[in-house]
């Protein structure tokens, strides 16, 4: 087997309002398949992808928030969020319904910078 | 006049250039734009500030696609698909911001 | 868009078999696929197909094999939780007939 690397997927963006959320979740599912040190990371608009409670019925469109509780089957445990995203945000960990891990800017940027494959979306 | 935003306030300047310029009339957020109205947020205080010169609306399905139904800043107005319709025909000219 | 007849009902299928509309499916719909498979439902095969259902109604998405087989072995028995037992059941992939015959789309990241 090849040497395994390490991948992080960046979410900066809100979900539903564009694609990007379910798309970044999609590719993330696929690719845990290939047996990668694969980290999720949560900052900017992106910590409202975790919030609890979405209810999309009256926008018709896939809530597909539940899915990110999925991704622990997928042997995707390593979930980073911004603490200052959150603040900025009004949000805190018992708001989010995926157990994260809260980083700093300086911890966040030093997590960045020893990866291998950074996707961003 | 009535305003619609649909973008994030806090990754793009299209709220805060129409609460800027927006001297009276209704304001509407949807779509990712709803996160202004909720409390808590960086953009609250702003908000709060234009709540004197301009009416806000956030339509609720958005607040609760994304779980922020139960958040909405004091002084801004819900409304559904309906309430959005009856802002289109209640004021005489639209703007949409992208 | 193709269709499928069962019971007399009409139901909206897409070009591989997979129902279009989750609320389409009951047993009759189940077997109705299944037998189009040329699979005889057992109580074995019954297992799967709820617990895909199941699945799908708490994460919204239909697992990936890897995922499902540890997911039945945790959920069933780990007799249950491999391979060979799931292949025998639905012999062209526990994944892709499975989730035809649960009324679910294909597994994300399935060809």
């Amino acid at each position: 087997m090849s040497e395994v690397k390490k991948f992080m997927f960046v979410n900066r963006k809100a979900p539903y309002g564009t694609i990007y959320a379910l798309e970044a979740l999609e590719v993330v599912l696929i690719t845990a398949a290939f047996d990668q040190d694969v980290s999720l990371v949560f900052l900017d608009d992106g910590v409202f992808q975790l919030k609890k409670g979405q209810q999309t019925k009256g926008i018709e469109i896939k809530n597909f928030s539940p899915t990110y509780r999925a991704l622990e089957g997928y042997d995707v445990e390593k979930l980073y969020v911004l603490k200052e995203s959150m603040d900025a945000r009004g949000l805190s960990e018992d708001d989010l319904l995926v157990p994260v891990t809260v980083l700093t800017t300086a911890e966040m940027g030093a997590l960045m910078d020893e990866q291998d494959v950074v996707l961003s979306f | 006049m009535l305003h619609i935003v649909n973008k994030s306030p806090l990754e793009n300047t299209a709220l805060e250039s129409c609460l800027n310029l927006a001297g009276a009339g209704d304001v509407l957020l949807i779509e990712d734009a709803v996160y202004a109205a909720t409390v808590g947020n960086s953009f609250e205080p702003t908000l709060r500030a234009a709540l004197g010169k301009v009416k806000i609306y956030a339509l609720q399905p958005d607040l609760d696609a994304r779980g922020m139904g139960d958040r909405l800043v004091a002084g801004v107005t819900a409304v559904d698909y309906s309430g959005f319709v009856d802002l289109t025909t209640s004021n005489k000219n639209c703007q949409s911001w992208l | 868009m193709a269709t499928i007849e069962v019971g007399g009902k009409t139901y909206e299928t897409d070009e591989e078999g997979y129902l279009v509309n989750l609320s389409d499916w009951d047993a009759d719909v189940a077997n109705h696929i299944a037998t189009t498979e040329n699979i005889t439902m057992t109580d074995q095969h019954w297992e799967v197909i709820n617990f895909l259902r199941e699945y799908f109604e708490e994460y919204q998405i239909a697992p990936a094999v890897r995922v499902l087989t540890k997911a039945i072995g945790k959920k069933l028995g780990a007799d249950k939780g491999t391979s060979e037992y799931l292949y025998a059941l639905y012999p062209y992939g526990p994944g892709k007939q499975a989730c035809k015959i649960a009324g679910l789309p294909k597994p994300t990241g399935c060809v």
